[in-house]
């Protein structure tokens, strides 16, 4: 089955949504990406067993601080599918497209991050 | 460990309003174990910053650094060539960790990021639960391993009081009796009449800044830097 889903959307690709870290998902947004969204497998069949439940609590996490520094908490969600459902995952796609849309750019897009690595020496 | 918690994000920022070159300064330590100020704890709180200074259009330089440790002078001294290149430090270490640091640089304001809470056991990932207050006088010997100090919400030596009920303490039904939990541990080890010395009480009064010098270690002549 070949499914075109929104070109905006860009895939990366993981083991599991258990390694998505809270870090990854904010530099997204720091970065200046509109949204970030995880889509995990469904809730009771993790391979790991508590992977997609693990990249929720994550998730949940990454939107309250959103909220507490002013940036709307949707602009990072999670979903959860079967690996087998390709529909699903391009509604998926087009659902967080508008959803993106309505919240409109990441005003962070426009300025750069100032932060140095001080190594330890 | 030592363990603490992440103050709330609208309280750091607040710390931080009038700066513009700020370093945020982990441990690798208690701090790091207990998921409050380690490597990653420091990088969540950098981006935090960066991006809610950016969004209110007062951007913000960061630096962020993890120390092995932060009570220790020889881990403090490889920010020394650094630390004046900032205006104000944010320290993820413990309130020792944070006082150490601060003295070590005393012209830069070095501000908490973390409250902390007490000496405590990992009970699970991100679970932690308290069980010594550092009284300087152990009596864990007589009370089963249990500690009245800190389990007792009187603190009190020789108990319990007569508020202990069916297990459980008089505050809150919920609030396990620690001198209940001392009579039943004691009373499984057949040694029952520990309960019955009377441990005086705790000079609290002479609670000034403690020292510890280790047998066989002598005190420097003067503080080293
Ligand atoms: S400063 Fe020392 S005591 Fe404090 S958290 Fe770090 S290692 Fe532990
Ligand atoms: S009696 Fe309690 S508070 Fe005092 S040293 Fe022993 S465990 Fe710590």
């Amino acid at each position: 089955m070949r499914l075109s889903y929104p070109a905006n959307v860009k895939i990366i690709l993981v083991p599991c949504t258990g390694k998505v870290d809270v870090m990854h998902l904010l530099q997204a947004i720091q970065r200046g990406a509109d949204g970030v969204y995880c889509v995990g497998c469904l809730e009771g069949t993790c391979h790991y067993n508590q992977g997609n439940l693990r990249c929720r609590e994550r998730v949940e996490r990454v939107r309250e601080i959103l909220q507490e520094i002013g940036l709307e908490p949707d602009r990072v969600r999670m979903y959860n599918l079967s690996s087998g459902e390709a529909p699903t995952f391009v509604a998926y796609a087009r659902e967080m497209t508008e959803l993106i849309r309505r919240l409109g750019p990441n005003p962070l897009k426009h300025s750069k991050p100032s932060i140095r690595l001080e190594e330890a020496a | 460990m030592i363990v603490a918690k992440r103050k709330p994000f609208e309280e750091i920022l607040q710390m931080i309003a009038g700066h513009r070159k700020v370093l945020i300064a982990g441990c690798g330590t208690c701090v790091a174990v207990c998921l409050a100020g380690g490597e990653k704890e420091v990088a969540v709180l950098a981006a935090e910053i960066d991006m809610a200074r950016r969004l209110k259009n007062q951007p913000i330089e960061l630096g962020q650094t993890t120390l092995e440790r932060q009570c220790d002078r020889e881990y403090l001294a490889q920010l020394d060539d650094r630390a004046a290149s900032y205006e104000a430090i944010v320290s993820l270490a413990c309130g020792v960790g944070i006082q150490f640091l601060a003295e070590r640089f005393p012209t830069i304001p070095v501000y908490p990021g973390v409250d902390t809470c007490g000496l405590a056991v990992n009970q699970d990932v991100g679970w932690y639960e308290e069980r010594c207050r550092s009284c300087g006088r152990c009596v864990l010997d007589r009370t089963g391993g249990i500690c009245p100090v800190t389990l007792c919400a009187k603190g009190l030596y020789n108990g319990p009081c007569g508020g202990t009920n069916r297990g459980f303490c008089e505050i809150d039904p919920e609030q396990p009796c620690a001198w209940y939990a001392i009579y039943e541990r004691l009373k499984g080890q057949g040694r029952l009449e520990r309960i019955r010395a009377i441990t005086p009480v705790q000079e609290w009064r002479d609670t000034v800044p403690r020292t510890l010098l280790q047998p066989g270690y002598r005190k420097p002549e003067k503080a080293k830097s």
